[in-house]
């Protein structure tokens, strides 16, 4: 599931990273709120575990939803019954606190004793990072959910120092001191514990110590990446997004607390919150509250608060004459402080600059700023809005921070003026006119015109912008259909000041499938910035064209219903190999008995021979080998039965090797006896 | 001529089968199975002709297996004929027991 939703985040970054670094983030919305509603809230009113419990509870409140009334009563009875039991582990104790911390379950009296004294011992007895975590962590939620309860943490020094041994020269965190494997992830987990610590302590930390976990967080920073959008982020195994949760939510609890006093770049800041932003709405619960938590210590920290400008409609139409608007605030959405934007430059699509400088009014009531004046050269087309936002100096005490520069795409569209349409045939070589007809594509016409193979149609118009400068439409075709439905497409190509396509019978006769007759005419012109495109029936065109010859192609015969491709195929017969052709039953088993024959025919005569079995020795260990002798020539015809009806060749052979070596010795032994036998016999 | 031709056979046939006679049993017996395999043999060389190769193999393992085992039983014969010194080749084992279980381990 992290894969797949891995997949569709790295598609949407990819898709934003296409942008060419111009991209807009949105702070969150009312659809995340609505969104989290559907990931969060479970149809029956209860959690897999804590940890989901945990995550669903913190982001509905972070968002501002609320939903404990309905979801409290079997969560709470799940805490209550986790921090009852005094053998609990230290994570579910972890995640009972962290949610009763939201929910506010009621406990019992002594719940804090017990509690307090495991979470003591864990922490004086941890030996990994995550039991460190757990235990610290879950201290400091004691503290603030249950006052007046009795915190010491031993020896406060001791644990920042054992946590501390796990960090690597890179900055990155060990999980523990036997497995060499680090992580970005174990990073933000070791500074949430270690602001645990020092929150905790009795007496001040060492300052040392406190600078050199802060060189740490700085050499953290040097393995941030980043996308071309200016986005920041932290890669790791748990995925881009757990991990840059992880170290955000360390940070901000890091430089929480007093003694630290921690400052981060402010660049990189605003670019791990654009990361978030960027996300857009996840699907999975656990990608939604890292994004939703991470989002929420950025919004309230202090190293610096990042400002989100951005824009609910990039398109400008110079028709209505609307104002741009632009708005600023937190990446929670919240009202941002005083300040002023602006526009610093406006550049078109060729790369030269048509507004400068120009500052945007502010409207309280709606609190967007906006740009309501465009200049008299400001056309039609796709613009690159470059804003700035200048911080009033009030607001620069609480620290926030913006972008030196957000680049904003800007579509420009009008009503672009068609002129000077007509339509003519004329005649081939000396290009004289036979008729023509001029036209006014906004109405349909009943245009008529004929024309035979050796004449050429001519279309052109004239495309002007409001400032009449010619326009270059993205699309223009004109389509000529035949009665019996078959479509021709050609382009109109913009030569110069006028658009205009020349259609050459003589050549076409072929494309056109030599049919005569009515054709209808229509012209379809369109494109992002006009607000006009139209697609006008202009008339039809009598057209004779020769007889076809043999060998041109037909016409297809049915216009091919477009939806029809999408139905089922035709199917496919398979030709099989013929099979052999075998001979009737009957005439087989005629044969089988047959074959039989010879054999009975053997056995008849052997009795006529006189065979017997005379000499078969009659003393018991030469009769014993004899009949295992018969005996093991009798199970290898046996075995040849057996192979011929299902053994394979190897059992075969396996179980031959064994009969014959041991027919070899039964054998030797039978035929001794009856060369005893027989030297007894001459000898008597 | 044909009345003596005719007569000549019979007398030919008579004279070879009781000069058959004579031979030992053993020796019979070992003629007799050949003629029985020679004619499985024969039979299903008929019903391929009849019926086609179809499965090719199977008819040359039939075919060549009782031909095969025919040629053993010729040889057993060979050695074991008391009459046949001239063919008293340097076997291994120059007693019948070990002339037959060579006999046997080749079949």
């Amino acid at each position: 599931m992290m894969a797949r939703c891995l997949a569709r985040f790295l598609v949407s970054l990819l898709a934003l990273a296409i942008c060419n670094a111009a991209s807009v983030s949105h702070p969150i919305s009312d659809s995340h709120r609505s969104a989290a509603l559907d990931v969060f809230v479970p149809l029956d009113g209860s959690y897999k575990s804590l940890e989901e419990a945990y995550e669903a509870l913190k982001s509905l409140e972070i968002l501002g939803i609320d939903k404990k009334s309905d979801l409290s009563s079997g969560t709470c009875e799940n805490v209550v019954k986790v921090l009852a039991s005094p053998s609990s582990a230290l994570k579910d104790v972890f995640y009972a606190l962290s949610v009763n911390g939201i929910l506010k379950c009621k406990t019992g009296e002594d719940v804090p004793k017990d509690i307090v004294s495991k979470l003591q011992a864990g922490a004086k007895d941890a030996k990994l990072l995550l039991d460190f975590y757990y235990s610290i962590r879950g201290l400091v939620l004691v503290k603030e959910q249950f006052s007046g309860t009795d915190l010491t943490l031993g020896d406060a020094e001791a644990i920042f120092r054992s946590v501390k041994a796990l960090s690597q020269s890179d900055g990155r965190w060990r999980y523990s001191s036997n497995n060499a494997e680090s992580s970005t992830f174990a990073a933000g987990l070791a500074f949430e514990t270690l602001a645990g610590v020092i929150s905790l302590a009795p007496s001040e930390i060492d300052q040392s110590l406190i600078q050199t976990v802060k060189t740490g967080i700085l050499k953290l920073f040097d393995s941030i990446q980043k996308y071309d959008d200016g986005t920041f982020y932290f890669d790791g195994s748990e995925g881009p997004i757990s991990t840059t949760a992880s170290v955000i939510r360390g940070l901000t609890s890091f430089a929480a607390s007093e003694s630290t006093g921690l400052n981060l770049p402010g660049d990189k800041i605003v670019g791990l919150a654009k990361f978030f932003l960027g996300v857009g709405i996840p699907g999975d619960a656990k990608d939604f509250f890292n994004q939703i938590d991470a989002l929420a210590c950025l919004e309230d920290n202090r190293f610096s608060v990042p400002l989100i400008l951005s824009l609910p409609s990039t398109v400008i139409s110079l028709t209505k004459k609307e104002p741009l608007k632009v708005k600023v605030s937190t990446v929670l959405g919240s009202k941002a402080p005083a300040l002023s934007v602006k526009l610093a430059e406006a550049l078109n699509s060729k790369g030269s600059s048509v507004i400068n400088n120009q500052e945007l009014k502010f409207d309280a009531d709606s609190a967007t700023y906006f740009l309501d004046s465009f200049p008299k050269n400001f056309d039609v087309g796709k613009y690159t809005f470059v804003f700035e936002i200048l911080l009033d100096e009030s607001a620069n005490e609480k620290g926030y921070i913006t972008e030196a520069q957000t680049k904003v795409p800007i579509a420009a569209t009008g009503a672009i003026g068609i002129e000077n349409a007509e339509i003519a045939v004329l005649d081939s070589d000396v290009g004289s006119i036979e008729s023509q007809k001029k036209l006014d594509l906004t109405k349909d016409g009943v245009v008529s015109l004929s024309a035979n193979h050796l004449q050429k149609l001519r279309l052109s118009f004239q495309l002007t912008t409001p400032l009449g400068l010619v326009f270059k439409p993205h699309q223009a075709f004109l389509k000529l259909k035949h009665e019996s439905q078959v479509e021709h497409i050609f382009l109109v190509k913009t030569y110069g000041k006028k658009a205009e396509l020349v259609l050459d019978f003589l050549g076409l006769v072929e494309k056109l499938y030599y049919l005569s007759g009515k054709y209808e005419i229509q012209l379809t012109i369109g494109d992002a910035s006009m607000e006009n495109s139209l697609l006008s029936n202009i008339g039809h065109i009598e057209l004779d064209l020769p007889e076809r010859p043999e060998k041109a192609p037909l016409p297809p015969l049915h216009p091919t219903d477009p939806y029809s491709r999408y139905g089922p195929k035709s199917e496919i017969s398979h030709i099989f190999r013929v099979p052999e052709k075998l001979p009737a039953k009957q005439l087989s088993l005629i044969f089988l008995g047959l074959i039989v024959l010879p054999f009975i025919a053997f056995l008849i005569g052997l009795t006529r021979l006189g065979v017997n079995i005379k000499s078969f020795p009659s003393s018991v260990g030469a009769a014993t080998s004899a009949l295992l002798f018969h005996g093991g020539i009798g199970a290898v015809l046996l075995l040849y039965v057996l192979f011929w009806l299902k053994l394979d060749l190897f059992t075969t052979l396996k179980a031959l090797s064994l009969l014959g070596v041991f027919l070899l010795f039964v054998g030797h032994r039978t035929l001794s006896n009856l060369a005893a036998a027989s030297n007894k016999l001459k000898s008597a | 001529m044909v009345k003596s031709t005719s007569k000549d056979a019979q007398d030919l046939f008579r004279s070879l089968h009781s000069a058959y006679s004579a031979t030992p049993t053993n020796l019979k017996i070992i003629d007799m199975y050949v003629v029985f395999a020679v004619f499985t043999a024969l039979i299903q060389v008929a019903y391929m002709a009849l019926v086609g190769s179809f499965p090719f193999n199977s008819f040359l393992s039939g075919v060549l297996s009782c031909v095969g085992t025919a040629v053993l039983a010729v040889c057993l014969r060979i050695q074991v004929n008391k009459e046949n010194k001239e063919f008293k080749c340097k076997t291994i084992v120059t007693n019948l027991g070990g002339i037959v279980a060579m006999f046997v381990i080749a079949v």
